[in-house]
């Protein structure tokens, strides 16, 4: 599973602690949404950084009173066909301003991580695809229609604007 | 007609190399079908029983001449020589090799088309009145805002893998023939001191469980509807459900939210929007659109013709196909014709290679270059002269494209069914064609006046059998076919779904029930200016079904 960011493979200093586990001692970890929310006082004290991970179905505006204190959100994808990452992402980058890292866990295949750059994400978290793969699927294409997270000029407004 | 830009050019090219490679992946096994299913849908190529086949997408239905040779050219070169005309203005080819779907789509792209998102859950072809441009009644045309919707749409990181597929219809027509009403979002446009705007319909379907629309916004200003859409969307993508396929449409979650707290969330969504998140389509940008939709060069023309009106009186067989199959024009002297690809006994919707290079050379002969593919599945030359039909005429006849039937009851809608889909329980296509044999004779056909037959053959209703006049759906009974009839459902601005009207019929019964129907209609209508549809409005479906069941 590669671990893939800003265009190398990365080594993963993060560990995902279930709902219900014991908390380790030290080390990066990530919590689930509620998990966060209930403990916030007790997870943010410790010496480690805190990230959360989002299932499809949480709102991210519940992270909005941490998204300053949090260094990495993970955004779960059970089953590539399920798009509600998506709007979770453009959500967290566009609407509450969030800069951290934005990983994308689950099952994360080639041919939506483009999909997934433009919603916002920066790091990824693949089932099989290779960093070289990877690379190529970011680039396959040079122009996009729509205006999105990823901070491309728009198709529409390329074409009138005077380089 | 709208032209591809070097950015459309670019895009297009890229999404060709990027479907051969991800087909060549798929061919080596390096990915497995699971994983390359959502890659191909969402490039138009389905498993079906027999093969692959191909979804071309054909925006709003534009096509132009070039556009239909290289579809005649794909037809024979790559399927059995035809293709067929869809529900939603595309056109399908049912025996493509998966191989070849790389080198199809290169094609495609020489002349400016695709295959993008005619497939899959994501937001798909974007259709369209198919007399736009051409119609009297509509307001403008609605083909500028119908493109600017595709390509907003097209590779929308957000809405690709949405709940369930996802269908926009625009019209700017009173008379509603893009059937909005049963679409996931159906848009009218709409003038308010000045300026133009959208009365936004949402979650309009049919499939299993029919519901019209619900109108969330009375009118959106052209400047804000795709960010209105973005928001709509949104909504959808986060709460849609997706723990069951048969209730992911947008049509459910309107449904069982309320279409009140729906718009409320939509409303919400909306307001919550910042500044840096809209689309800001640039004016500039709007206008650059707009102008490849200026009409063509009409002459000025009275508004009849004498060699119009000397050909009807030599040759009355013209005389007949004029008086069915054209629509008034909004230049004099101008109409828009129907090519019937509905001849008796045929398969609804076909087209051979032959017949697209017909409607091609047509249309770039006499017709501004221009031809549109309508949702009944024909095709029209929206913009012939008076002085030209009888020529224009003449070619179709010679290419069996001039069936006098457009909008009777032998133009059905007709799925492909069980002789070709794997979803299908029944056959359709000899359904239709059975039905069409009883109503032959044109006399009868044209005393019945305008009855839209829909046929799907299977709940999924591609044959859109909830919104015909008289819809019949293909059940299977044990491994028998049996057919179920509704009456009374129609797809324009007076949107209803048929009521079934009893007990499912076999096979053999059906073309007689039809004309039973159709008979008791005749009898029960106050005059010959009474449509069927209008009739069933005013009596209800209790004569039809005492004249189908009585005798039981």
């Amino acid at each position: 599973m590669p671990l893939i960011k800003d265009g190398t493979e990365i080594e993963d200093t993060w560990t995902f602690i279930e709902d219900g586990a014991d908390l380790p001692s030290s080390g990066c970890i990530t919590v689930p949404l509620a998990k966060l929310t209930e403990d916030a006082d007790a997870l943010l004290a410790r010496n480690q950084q805190i990230g959360v991970r989002l299932s499809p179905a949480d709102d991210p505006h519940d992270l909005t009173p941490f998204l300053d204190r949090i260094a990495l959100i993970e955004i779960d994808f059970p089953k590539y066909v399920d798009g509600r990452g998506y709007s979770q992402a453009q959500l967290l980058r566009r609407r509450l301003g969030y800069a951290g890292e934005l990983r994308a866990v689950g099952h994360v295949l080639r041919d939506q991580i483009l999909y997934m750059n433009r919603s916002g994400f920066d790091a990824y978290q693949t089932v099989r695809a290779d960093l070289a793969n990877v690379l190529k699927a970011l680039e396959e294409y040079s122009a996009f229609y729509q205006p999105a997270a990823d901070g491309h000029q728009s198709v529409f407004s390329r074409r009138h604007s005077k380089v | 007609m709208y032209r591809y830009d070097e950015f459309d050019a670019q895009i297009v090219k890229e999404r060709v190399d990027q479907f051969r490679g991800q087909v060549e992946r798929r061919l080596s096994g390096e990915i497995l079908e699971d994983e390359f299913k959502p890659l191909r849908l969402q490039n138009g190529v389905y498993l079906q029983l027999h093969a692959y086949m191909l979804r071309v997408a054909i925006p709003y239905g534009q096509l132009n001449a070039a556009r239909m040779r290289k579809l005649a050219k794909i037809a024979r070169d790559y399927d059995r020589g035809y293709g067929h005309m869809t529900t939603r203005q595309n056109i399908q080819y049912n025996w493509v090799a998966l191989k070849d779907t790389p080198d199809v789509l290169e094609e495609l792209a020489e002349v400016e088309m695709h295959a993008i998102q005619t497939s899959g859950n994501c937001i798909r072809n974007v259709t369209s009145d198919h007399f736009a441009g051409a119609t009297q009644d509509e307001i403008m045309d609605p083909r500028p805002w119908c493109e600017i919707i595709r390509q907003w749409s097209t590779f929308h990181p957000e809405f690709a893998f949405l709940p369930r597929k996802f269908k926009i219809a625009v019209t700017a027509a009173e008379h509603d023939r893009a059937a909005i009403r049963v679409h996931d979002i159906g848009l009218h446009m709409r003038e308010r001191d000045g300026v133009v705007g959208f009365e936004v319909h949402v979650g309009g379907g049919q499939g299993r469980t029919p519901i019209i629309a619900a109108m969330v916004n009375e009118f959106v200003p052209e400047t804000e509807i795709l960010d209105y859409l973005e928001a709509i969307m949104r909504v959808y993508n986060r709460f849609g459900r997706r723990d069951n396929k048969y209730k992911a449409r947008i049509k459910i979650l309107v449904t069982e939210t309320g279409p009140e707290e729906f718009t409320r969330l939509v409303e919400e969504e909306y307001a919550a929007q910042q500044t840096s998140e809209k689309i800001a389509l640039p004016q500039v940008e709007i206008d650059r659109i707009n102008a490849y939709f200026a009409p063509p060069a009409f002459e000025d023309k009275s508004a009849t013709s004498d060699a119009f009106e000397r050909a009807k009186t030599a040759d009355p067989a013209f005389a007949n196909w004029a008086k069915i199959n054209l629509h008034p024009h909004k230049v004099p002297g101008y109409t828009s014709v129907t090519t019937s690809l509905k001849p008796i006994g045929g398969l609804a919707g076909d087209a051979t290679d032959s017949q697209m290079m017909v409607m091609a050379h047509l249309a770039e002969r006499y017709g501004f270059d221009d031809i549109r593919v309508t949702h009944a599945q024909n095709v029209v030359l929206p913009h012939i002269a008076l002085d030209d039909l009888y020529e224009v005429y003449r070619e179709l006849a010679a290419a069996g494209l001039a069936t006098a039937n457009e909008s009777l009851i032998t133009d059905m809608i007709v799925c492909p069914g069980l002789d070709y889909c794997n979803l299908a329980n029944a056959r359709s296509i000899p359904v239709g064609q059975e039905i069409q044999k009883v109503f032959e004779d044109p006399a009868y056909e044209q005393d019945i006046g305008k009855l839209h037959i829909n046929i799907s053959g299977c709940i999924n209703a591609c044959g859109h059998h909830h919104v015909g006049h008289i819809g019949i759906l293909g059940v299977d009974r044990k491994g028998e076919e049996y057919y179920q009839i509704s009456l009374g459902g129609r797809a324009d601005e007076k949107a209803a779904v048929g009521q079934i009207i009893g007990k499912a019929l076999r096979h053999e019964e059906v073309p007689g029930a039809v004309k039973t129907i159709v008979d008791t209609y005749r009898d029960l209508r106050t005059s010959a200016d009474e449509k069927f549809i209008d009739a069933v409005e005013r009596v209800g479906v209790e004569p039809f079904q005492e004249a189908i069941y009585a005798t039981d």
